[in-house]
């Protein structure tokens, strides 16, 4: 074989068949049929997301783990346990099989740690400058008892954010830039520490990924969608210190700065405890953190208590934010 | 020696004469509105956005001088990001790049030499756009250009300086009782550059970093020098009198002063810089770029940035303006009053 993609590894013919038996087929492990039949369950969470994020392979992390861990997670915000997961390739001419198969691989193992199966893919090559992009698409069973959504934050509610903010943002912006830091990706699936969450008692009421647009967009919005007043206070807000360097020197705003492995979560207060004990506890969870709640008092907004006492009301990202973050 | 908590609540409790306090600087801007200052201020104490954002006072017809040169099939026009969005009399250069000019978006000036090194036949032209704290980045690029004999890297340029356009300010408006003055164009030019407008207005200027307690330290001390021409320095890790006197030799080596257009504000004597005539090959048409243009007749820019009009008070602020959608350059750059307003959902006093 090649050591890059061809136009004809897109023919339908022989070379795509070659691509997929050495490739896909090896780490993915799926039927070669036209779909795939699974077992089914009562309750489905269905999500799909596409990954164009540039460079392919970044520090902890690349394309292949991005397109794993953002689907995956986005089913767990359901309450769901992602079960069955779909790939649509696209690559582009020239892009090195070797940088694929690592991207493969990666895929195949950050599946694995999500207890998911790649059950059905696709791939098209297109012209182009060795580039690649993944579209997933992604089945969790959710448990007919549970019930999470961006309506249900209660007066009187607890604030968690499962770690610090704004790592992937600064990965990936640096690598661009080639501003030399210590700063690594956050992509990680989250099912451990959900499922923990699912399991235990803890009252859960609302849950996001803090993707795309940063804490601030994830809470201005669940703010809006329950009508309560978010109040969240600056000083408990964990970001390391080289984030708050690296946004420092570039004058960015960790609030509003992606993340590919954190959630915050919406519980009732008496849990608030127990809540932060099982992120703190489970895989990437290390730096959760209480911070703030919910209330009544100006219905929809988000205020951030800052570190000198003042409040800042903040709305969703209004600008472009970075592009091919994810 | 008081502390924070004794500013804040001396700030707070604040019960003399009613003042105006000006913060020129955008950064100022940004930074008062993400710390929530103006919610721990006593409501006699009024902060007044100025002109300090550079892409928001550069008039319509620069921008549209750009376009024109990036729409040429050999020229390549290379900028910061926030001058991309900046509407010129029609369109901005973000909306010709999708109609086929060529523009480059740059983190630094100098990587506009990486370009001219890849494309020898296209001449590429910097977006020079700034104040006093970016114009040494501008001399050392010319500096640079003179000394490797690079021939196809041009500037356009539309950089000003603080003093004039405050002593404007001062001289139009009666009621401006004291400025938070720029820290990092007094890191160039020395705090004492605002001595004569002290002297002259009988007014307080503080020299202030950009964290919230520097910014807290220095209204603490503009209201206590109330109607004294002083200037103080507040930012002195940094700032000293005379300023960084290399860097404003290398500007004084490549720029000389020459009367310049604010948007909204028209010609301010003396208040720009332009290349000196020996170095007119490194110009790319940047003089008499005087027009300026309203996209929406209802665009109060130039009473927010003369501090006459806040920008919540704009009829078109937040509704017909939006950061999505703006109808004029202060709600563009992230440094534009209105868009900090914005952001933040400003509505203090």
């Amino acid at each position: 074989m090649n050591n890059s993609i061809l136009m004809i590894h897109g023919s339908g013919g022989q070379a795509t068949d070659d691509l997929i038996q050495t490739i896909f087929t090896r780490s993915f492990s799926n039927e070669m049929e036209d779909s795939a039949v699974v077992a089914g369950h009562q309750k489905l969470a269905v999500s799909t997301d596409s990954f164009v994020v540039t460079p392919l392979v970044f520090k902890n992390g690349d394309i292949g783990r991005l397109a794993v861990c953002g689907t995956v997670n986005d089913l767990l915000m359901r309450g769901a346990i992602p079960k069955y997961l779909t790939c649509g390739f696209i690559l582009e001419e020239g892009l090195s099989i070797d940088l694929l198969k690592k991207i493969v691989s990666s895929m195949a193992q950050a599946a694995k740690e999500a207890g998911v199966s790649i059950v059905a893919g696709d791939t098209k090559v297109i012209e182009g400058n060795g580039g690649m992009y993944i579209n997933t698409a992604g089945i969790g069973f959710v448990d007919p008892k549970v019930d999470i959504s961006a309506k249900k934050a209660q007066d009187g509610d607890i604030i968690l954010v499962s770690g610090n903010l704004g790592d992937h943002h600064a990965a990936i912006l640096g690598d661009r830039l080639s501003i030399h830091s210590e700063i690594e990706s956050d992509v990680a699936p989250l099912n451990t520490m959900v499922e923990r969450l699912l399991e235990s008692d803890v009252e859960l009421h609302s849950m996001r990924d803090v993707t795309r647009g940063g804490l601030a967009t994830v809470l201005k919005e669940l703010a809006e969608n329950s009508q309560k007043t978010f109040h969240i206070y600056e000083k408990d807000i964990p970001v390391s210190r080289a984030v708050q360097d690296f946004c420092g020197l570039l004058g960015l705003d960790p609030l509003y700065m992606g993340n590919e492995g954190k959630c915050v979560c919406i519980v009732a207060k008496k849990d608030a405890q127990k809540a932060l004990s099982i992120l703190r506890h489970s895989p990437y969870g290390q730096n959760a953190s209480i911070i703030g709640s919910v209330e009544t008092d100006r219905p929809g907004q988000l205020l951030l208590h800052t570190d000198i006492g003042g409040i800042r009301r903040l709305s969703v990202l209004q600008t472009e934010g970075l592009p091919r973050i994810c | 020696m008081m502390d924070r908590t004794d500013i804040i609540r001396y700030l707070q409790s604040y019960d003399g004469p009613e003042v105006s306090i000006m913060e020129v600087c955008g950064s100022h801007t940004g930074a008062i509105s993400k710390s929530g200052i103006p919610s721990l201020l006593s409501d006699k104490i009024h902060l007044i956005s100025g002109p300090g954002c550079p892409v928001c006072v550069t008039p319509s017809s620069y921008v549209d001088r750009l376009i024109e040169l990036s729409m040429r099939k050999d020229t390549c026009v290379v900028t910061f990001g926030d001058m991309l969005r900046i509407p010129g009399s029609t369109v901005s250069l973000a909306q010709a790049k999708g109609q086929g000019a060529h523009v480059e978006m740059v983190y630094s000036p100098f990587d506009i030499l990486k370009l001219a090194a890849k494309a020898p036949q296209t001449t590429f032209v910097f977006a020079a756009v700034g104040f006093e704290t970016t114009m040494p980045v501008y001399a050392l690029l010319m500096q640079t250009l003179e000394q490797e004999s690079v021939s196809n890297v041009k500037l356009l340029t539309a950089l000003k300086t603080m003093p004039p356009v405050i002593d404007t300010l001062c001289a139009q408006q009666a009621k401006i009782d004291g400025f938070l003055a720029p820290g990092h164009v007094a890191v160039v030019t020395g705090y004492k550059v605002f001595d004569p407008l002290a002297q002259t207005y009988k007014i307080p200027f503080g020299v202030a970093g950009f964290q919230a307690s520097q910014i807290l330290v220095a209204l603490y001390g503009i209201l206590h020098a109330y109607h004294q021409p002083k200037v103080m320095n507040f930012y002195p890790e940094v700032v000293t009198e005379a300023g960084n006197e290399k860097a404003q030799e290398l500007i004084d080596r490549y720029f000389e002063p020459v009367d310049a257009v604010w948007r909204g504000m028209g010609i301010i004597c003396g208040s720009g810089r332009q290349l000196r005539n020996q170095y007119s090959a490194f110009d790319a048409g940047s003089a008499n770029l005087n027009e300026d243009h309203k996209m929406n007749q209802k665009c109060c820019c130039d009473k927010v940035l003369t501090g006459k009009m806040r920008p919540y008070q704009c009829p078109l602020y937040g509704k017909a303006c939006t950061p999505l959608q703006p109808q004029g350059a202060c709600m563009v750059s992230e440094e534009g009053n209105c868009h900090s307003y914005f952001i933040n959902q400003r509505n203090d006093r």
